[in-house]
């Protein structure tokens, strides 16, 4: 049994119960031992906290609005809905909070060369941002499928000034995308800092990712309680690696009453293969870098996964979710293709709040948990972007006719 | 089983440097892998790898991670490794390694895994993504003790490469450049000094270089600091451009076992 008020994962092995760890080439054990102590100095230091904390406000506009969702609440007659706006934040989405803490710690350890992986781009975007603000060389691996569905954001990152390199191998998209990058770091250890984009990867970038966006949860136990003087009933969040999610359950897990929901990209329907539900349909393995659920062949060959969202489009998702799961912290529920378009329309209409294709798994979950709630609970849904980079692949799922 | 570091040795005495040769399992499809697998070891490859392939290699170059692709498109699967290691301990009494990423053997079993290797003939097992951090969890259950061979690179500390050397008992695998599998860089004076540091951190392994070594000059210039050297995506690459029925393999194959034969004399006088 966890003792959420004293948890402390990962433990000093990068282990979140069997999950986690670091299963990678020996020639990046050095770089990743030099970021955890690094990392573990620059944590505990007033100076770099003040510093990330200033951009966090002055450059990505925290804190995030937690928006009370009238007309929507009044459409499902149930709980009072509440949505953490992190589309709101610079670039579009929960991405950057990450990225912000992350190019300091490149920074701080003398690093001129950044590389990052992405899938719907939004990660991309960010990275591309802040190595524009902090005048870094920056390349971005992006598979070659999510290149074509999220055109606008390769214009962005172009604009930037980074370097978009399109990925084949593969299934041409987020997975290889980050295969891709660990084998440029790998050639490149030397001089290259590698800015993971979610809470998946070898220890300690699932713990560096989650403690980054940690702040997505702590404003919204502080807003929330402002807001409505008591903690939410639940918290509903989308999970692909799982990076606003675990940030805003984070801060709960010992809120024993708060009731945390993750939700998977089901696709086409978790009974064909074309989905995306890691932790519904997936079994424990060995990927890139870290031990967690994955999604696999009888063989051990990991899967060509589907979801129509970029962002959750992924075989794999973070070792902390794979453990939450496992203890049951966290529920993890799934949404098809179809129930995630629909859940946008509705949030566009009701609330004139454009959710990205990935923050819409999250809203169509909420439809199925809300039924038989009381106008006396609270939902939170992390609103993790926004949807302008999807208005192409809406529009072709036929959404904008 | 074969001793690989009695083998090395002798062949080291005979003032020979131990060529071993990558393989990917069932590329290009099931049928002509024993063939050219056979005819490496007909040409001079004192031992053979032959790596399981993963859909994911991230240790992996181009060359490798399309062989790879292609040999589980054609229907590889793993008990066709073991299938492959008892076929060819029939007929040759030379080192077989076994070489894959570490979810192919969770997937199958550890326990299951080390077992059925080391019954099809398999001599060692190495696993690219566990580095030490990960040794034990990983060999808990190798009970039937299938040797285990460890990667070491220039980036590691002195003292991870004399723990390495500790828990190894055959030969180090020492990866000669930052790179996945096929990287090219000539090989120059850094990389001679590293290996230096490395081979004298060693005391109870030889050691064998790989990745990025595929010319008769790059075997000549390393060859005075390691006991053997590795050969994978050369071999991989000549067997995509085959054209003659696997000759200008044969002949390669030959050609780099000439040179681990003089060149280590040459160098040793």
């Amino acid at each position: 049994m966890v003792d959420f008020k004293s948890y402390a994962f990962p433990d000093s092995r990068g282990k979140f119960g069997m999950y986690g760890g670091k299963y990678v080439p020996e020639i990046l054990i050095p770089a990743l031992d030099e970021l955890e102590e690094n990392y573990s100095a620059l944590c505990r230091d007033e100076s770099f906290l003040a510093e990330l904390n200033n951009l966090q406000q002055e450059y990505n506009g925290r804190p995030t609005p937690l928006t009370f969702a009238k007309r929507l609440t009044e459409h499902f007659n149930g709980a009072k809905i509440f949505l953490k706006r992190e589309d709101l934040c610079h670039t579009g989405a929960h991405k950057i909070n990450n990225t912000l803490g992350q190019i300091l710690l490149a920074k701080k350890m003398g690093k001129k060369r950044i590389i990052a992986e992405t899938g719907a781009g939004q990660h991309g975007v960010a990275t591309a941002t802040v190595c524009a603000k902090y005048g870094l060389e920056c390349i971005i691996y992006m598979g070659a499928v999510d290149v074509e569905r999220q055109k606008l954001n390769v214009f962005k990152m172009k604009m930037l000034g980074a370097e978009v390199r399109s990925v084949n191998s593969g299934t041409a998209t987020l997975k290889d995308a980050t295969n891709e990058a660990i084998r440029d770091w790998v050639t490149n250890v030397g001089d290259t800092y590698y800015i993971l984009g979610s809470v998946v990867g070898p220890h300690p970038y699932p713990m560096i990712v989650r403690d980054f966006q940690k702040i997505i949860g702590e404003e919204t136990k502080e807003q929330i309680i402002k807001a409505e003087g008591k903690l939410p009933d639940k918290i509903i969040a989308c999970v692909g690696g799982g990076s606003n999610s675990i940030g805003i359950f984070y801060p709960f897990l010992k809120n024993s009453e708060v009731q945390l929901i993750g939700v998977e990209a089901a696709g086409l329907g978790i009974e064909t293969n074309k989905h995306c539900a890691t932790l519904t349909k997936g079994r424990a393995g060995i990927f890139q870098g870290m031990k967690t659920y994955l999604l696999q062949d009888k063989e051990g060959q990991v899967n060509e996964v589907h979801s129509i969202s970029a962002g959750l489009d992924y075989p794999g998702v973070g070792p902390e979710h794979s453990f939450l799961h496992d203890i049951k912290r966290v529920k993890y529920l799934s949404a098809t293709d179809d129930e995630a378009l629909s859940a946008l329309f509705l949030l566009s209409k009701l609330e004139g709040i454009i959710p990205a294709l990935e923050t819409a798994h999250a809203l169509a979950a909420l439809e199925k948990i809300i039924i038989g709630s009381h106008p006396d609970q609270i939902i939170v849904v992390n609103c993790s972007g926004r949807g302008d980079k999807d208005m192409f692949k809406i529009s072709e799922a036929g959404g904008l006719e | 089983m074969i001793n690989l570091k009695k083998y090395i040795s002798e062949l080291n005495t005979k003032s020979e440097l131990a060529l071993s040769i990558f393989l990917t399992a069932g590329y290009p499809d099931k049928k002509d892998f024993i063939k050219i697998a056979e005819l490496v070891y007909e040409n001079g490859a004192d031992l053979m790898e032959i790596g399981f392939p993963f859909s994911d290699p991230l240790a992996d170059g181009t060359v490798i991670q399309r062989s790879s692709l292609e040999a589980l498109r054609s229907g590889f699967i793993l008990n066709d490794l073991f299938r492959y290691g008892e076929q060819l301990k029939l007929k040759y009494n030379k080192p077989l390694i076994a070489m894959g990423y570490a979810n192919s053997i969770v997937n199958y079993g550890n326990a299951d895994f080390f077992r059925d290797a080391l019954n099809a003939g398999f001599d060692a097992l190495i696993v690219p993504d566990i580095p030490y951090d990960e040794y034990e969890d990983f060999y808990a259950d190798n009970i039937p003790n299938l040797p285990v061979i460890n990667l070491v690179t220039p980036t590691s500390t002195d003292k991870r490469i004399k723990e390495i050397d500790t828990v190894t008992d055959s030969f180090i695998y020492y990866v000669s450049v930052k790179g996945t599998t096929g990287f090219r860089r000539n090989v120059n004076q850094q990389t001679l000094d590293e290996m230096k540091r490395v081979r004298s951190m060693i005391s109870k392994n030889k050691m064998l270089t790989g990745f990025g070594i595929s010319s008769i000059e790059d075997i000549s210039t390393v060859s005075p600091y390691c006991d053997g050297i590795i050969i994978g995506s050369a071999v991989i690459k000549k067997i995509m451009e085959n054209q003659d029925e696997y000759e200008s393999l044969s002949y390669y194959i030959r050609e780099l076992k000439c040179a681990t034969t003089k060149r280590h004399q040459q160098n040793i006088d």
